[in-house]
């Protein structure tokens, strides 16, 4: 399979300040994130010939207008995409291969959400079966935080060495949801979300918008950032089952998903050995749980062991293999269609250097890793420098 | 000829002292405790969990009919007894009623299941009766009433004969609710008492001794219903039977139970009975049905199968009468209402109701919910129904804050469980304490009301901890 390796290019990346953002909406964050990406990338609205946008809920119609209209761009090629929360990056996917393919040479990914305006404490719960499903996002990923409380004894203060880290590292990255530095025993003394997973465990509802310009590298070369655009060394997505809670057999220990999508990206960038060749990732860390769960998945760490990797510092912005530099979905909460296009904003900024928060000191390959469902859907994308 | 092939009664796990409830208004109180249904149980749920005790070790193929008696049932335009045959699997060439408006009507619905028996129209037909009346805030009535079920098969061959049936009809107002009353109504109770509840009940039961030429002395247990424990007293003297021969009525330990109360009390008077005893039953409701039960054999033992007083005993105490007041919804609030749909219900009845799941013919995995292709081996179309068991195990769990339930429901336990014989389901857990859930507990599973999306009772499978287990 000849695979995008090194045949697609970020050109120019934007992204809004997450948060509660009660003033502005959907069109607001759409356009101010597609606008600073396509400054970044020196070019102007006319030059997009096509259009992604990775979006969940419901309430600016299910079409490709939620980019069209608030951007004014009308009659050219534009698809809406949901994929649970990695619709983000599936809509960056489904880009890179529209220029991989050469159908065009400058597009955009994009994903934007307004959780504030859905008025819910969590995510709204619509559609599924009437009776079968109905169940909190915290919950469903808690079955298999207290299945690895069980079988590999991990702890509740190894859940809170991953909000302490995340949260130290969002403190310095202005675009961050929350900025604070937090303890152990802040963690620990939250209200409980969903056993085993306290507030300071789970991501928050934010409101937030991400772009990317997406081209070929040999456009890239003439472009802006000709020095510094990134490539695209992998982009694989795995879909795994809707009903993990039903699966005969499913261990709930780590997320098929996740060892699926990482298998194929490590093969397609030629990575051997993740911890020594990836220089960072931004994992998929709704809940502090999933991130340990992550660390497991993508080889970074023997499972069981995961939380005590982070008292290590295995995943400190200085360590061995950096999560999260930026502060996570922990500190920049969880607007599902934008968090897959903010992870690839950061890796694309870490690799030229020019990080907003912590930078991670050089990297060469930078990971980002967006997971859906507590089991059901994860998309990898490995970034590079050019040669 | 026609008998008890088999019976089961259901109580609650919630109990609730009549103190806290006087404490609650700053009136005055009974001694006892009454049962409270939880908020995800009503009539129909009672009775199944009833029905379930009842039809352990039968076939339910053998039914020919659902008698459903209450006077607080689920639907007033929609069938009960149907809910009940579809949770217990039963044939759907079957003759299926609800009997209503009256606490009477769970021995009018014996009354007829014997009719039909004796007439040939059907071997057996299960009777099911439960209620959870609801009583008016700050009145005597809270204390008094209380909430449970029973279920009875008659059919033409049981352990226990039913002999004779004499009934008479009275117009009194005692007890009453119009269709648009929200609470049970009362007048002075004294009329009704003398009357009404005396009158019918001695009638009806001195006529049914003297046509089938039983004496008080050859009466094991009188099982008389009674909402006053005065009255109770005075009716066993009127009709000549000693203290120690009246089945106790569980004002004490329940409350008056309304139409399900006569067929528990006969329940557990079966339950404490043994070869050649006779049971004088009469039930009183706008007039009085009375029966005679002869016991000829014990009644077999059933694996798993548990007596009245398990669930007598196996108890769980409100704190207050706040957690009443929330299962009973005396408050209004906002609620939120998932979204449902008649046809999902329609096309998936067998699959929510009696829980039914499907086997690969080719790798054997037993999966839920029955899907098109084999989650295992990606086999198509080669899957048999198979109807999954209501034990298992838990396999993990969470407590969920962020979805709360009712009260003391809150957090939701929800659960993955794997069935006993395969089979893995994802499950709240009800009528129990979240602390106590963990990975490897032993559960049972509980039919309750899930939701009102779409405007109507949305049941399906809860877990508990297994009562009396």
């Amino acid at each position: 399979m000849p695979g995008i390796k090194d045949r697609v290019a970020i050109a120019g990346v934007g992204c809004t300040k997450f948060g509660e953002i009660w003033e502005k909406d959907q069109e607001d964050l759409l356009v101010e994130a597609v606008y600073e990406a396509l400054d970044d990338a020196g070019i102007t609205p006319q030059d997009i010939e096509a259009a992604w946008v990775g979006v969940m809920y419901s309430f600016t119609g299910m079409s490709g207008g939620t980019f069209a209209e608030p951007m004014k761009l009308f009659g050219k090629p534009v698809s809406r995409l949901e994929n649970f929360c990695a619709s983000g990056m599936d809509a960056f996917r489904n880009a890179c291969f529209a220029v991989a393919a050469g159908a065009y040479d400058i597009v955009v990914a994009c994903g934007v959400e307004k959780l504030m305006d859905t008025g819910s404490s969590g995510l709204p719960m619509e559609g599924g079966h009437p009776v079968m499903s109905g169940t909190s996002a915290p919950a469903l990923f808690a079955l298999a935080a207290t299945r690895a409380f069980n079988d590999w004894g991990w702890t509740r203060e190894d859940l809170a060495s991953v909000a302490v880290k995340n949260h130290k590292n969002g403190a310095a990255h202005p675009k961050a949801h929350f900025r604070r530095a937090i303890t152990i025993d802040d963690a620990l003394k939250a209200p409980m979300i969903a056993w085993p997973l306290g507030r300071f465990d789970c991501c928050a509802m934010s409101d937030g918008s991400a772009a990317l310009v997406v081209t070929r590298p040999e456009i890239a070369k003439t472009m802006k950032h000709k020095d510094d655009y990134v490539v695209v060394k992998a982009n694989a997505l795995a879909v795994d089952s809707t009903f993990p809670m039903y699966r005969p057999g499913y261990d709930w220990l780590g997320f098929p998903a996740t060892k699926k999508a990482a298998a194929m990206a490590y093969e397609e960038a030629g990575v051997k050995d993740p911890v020594k060749e990836i220089g960072f990732a931004e994992v998929h860390d709704c809940f502090t749980s999933t991130e340990l769960f992550n660390m497991g998945d993508l080889g970074f760490v023997d499972p069981p062991k995961a939380g005590e990797a982070v008292r290590d510092g295995l995943t400190e912005v200085e360590g061995d293999i950096p999560v999260n530099p930026s502060g996570g979905l922990k500190c920049f909460g969880h607007p599902i269609g934008a968090t897959g296009c903010r992870m690839l904003y950061e890796v694309t900024k870490q690799l030229q250097g020019r990080a907003d928060g912590m930078q991670v000191k050089d990297p060469v390959l930078g990971m980002a890793h967006n997971l859906g469902g507590p089991a059901s859907v994860c998309s990898i994308t490995i970034l590079g420098r050019h040669d | 000829m026609v008998a008890i092939a088999s019976y089961g009664a259901y109580i609650p796990i919630y109990r609730l002292g009549r103190q806290e409830m006087a404490q609650a208004w700053g009136i005055p109180g009974v001694p006892g405790e009454r049962s409270v249904a939880n908020a995800d149980e009503d009539s129909i749920t009672m009775a199944i969990a009833a029905a379930f005790e009842c039809v352990a070790g039968i076939d339910p193929a053998s039914i020919d009919g659902v008698y459903f008696a209450s006077t607080t049932p689920p639907y007033t335009e929609k069938q009960c007894a149907s809910v009940v045959a579809g949770a217990l699997d039963l044939r759907q060439d079957i003759f299926t009623a609800d009997f209503t408006d009256s606490v009477r009507a769970a021995t009018v619905a014996m009354r007829a299941a014997y009719d039909a028996i004796e007439s040939g129209s059907a071997n057996s037909v299960l009777v099911v009766t439960a209620d959870n009346r609801p009583a008016e805030p700050e009145t005597m009535w809270e204390q008094l009433l209380g909430d449970g079920g029973a279920a009875f098969l008659l059919s033409k061959e049981g352990p226990a004969t039913v002999r004779g049936f004499q009934s008479v009809t009275s117009e009194v107002i005692g007890p009453w609710r119009r269709s648009d009353d929200r609470y049970v109504r009362a007048f002075e109770p004294k009329l009704d008492t003398k009357y009404g509840y005396m009158a019918s009940m001695v009638t009806a039961a001195k006529a049914l001794a003297e046509k089938e030429g039983v004496g008080p002395k050859d009466i094991s247990k009188g099982v008389f219903s009674a909402g006053d424990p005065r009255a109770h007293a005075v009716l066993g003297r009127q009709l000549g039977l000693e203290m120690p021969q009246l089945q106790d009525s569980g004002f004490l330990l329940l409350g008056n139970t309304g139409t399900p109360q006569v067929l528990m009390m006969l329940a557990a008077a079966l339950d404490g009975s043994k070869a050649g005893d006779k049971l004088l039953v009469a039930n009183y409701g706008d007039g009085a049905d009375a029966f005679l039960v002869e016991v000829n054999d014990a009644f077999p033992t059933v694996a798993g199968k548990r007596p009245l007083q398990t669930y007598l005993m196996n108890k769980r105490m409100l704190p207050n009468y706040n957690a009443y007041a929330s299962f009973r919804k005396l408050m209004e609030r906002n609620r939120y209402v998932p979204p449902s749909s008649p046809v999902t219900y329609w096309r998936d009845t067998k699959m929510e109701l009696a829980l039914y799941g499907s086997r690969c013919r080719k790798c054997s995995t037993v999966q839920y919910p029955p899907p098109r292709v084999c989650v295992e081996c990606g086999t198509k179309d080669e899957l048999d129904e198979i109807q999954l068991a209501r034990k298992g195990t838990v396999f993990t769990f969470t407590l969920d804050h962020l979805v709360g339930g009712e009260y003391l429901n809150t957090p939701v336990p929800r659960v993955i469980a794997d069935l006993d014989g395969g089979g893995r389901v994802f499950l709240q857990m009800t009528d129990c304490d979240p602390k106590e859930v963990s990975i490897g507990m032993p559960v049972e599973l509980t039919l309750r009301r899930l939701h009102e999306g779409a405007g109507f009772h949305n049941y399906y499978w809860k877990c508990q901890p297994v009562r009396g287990g």
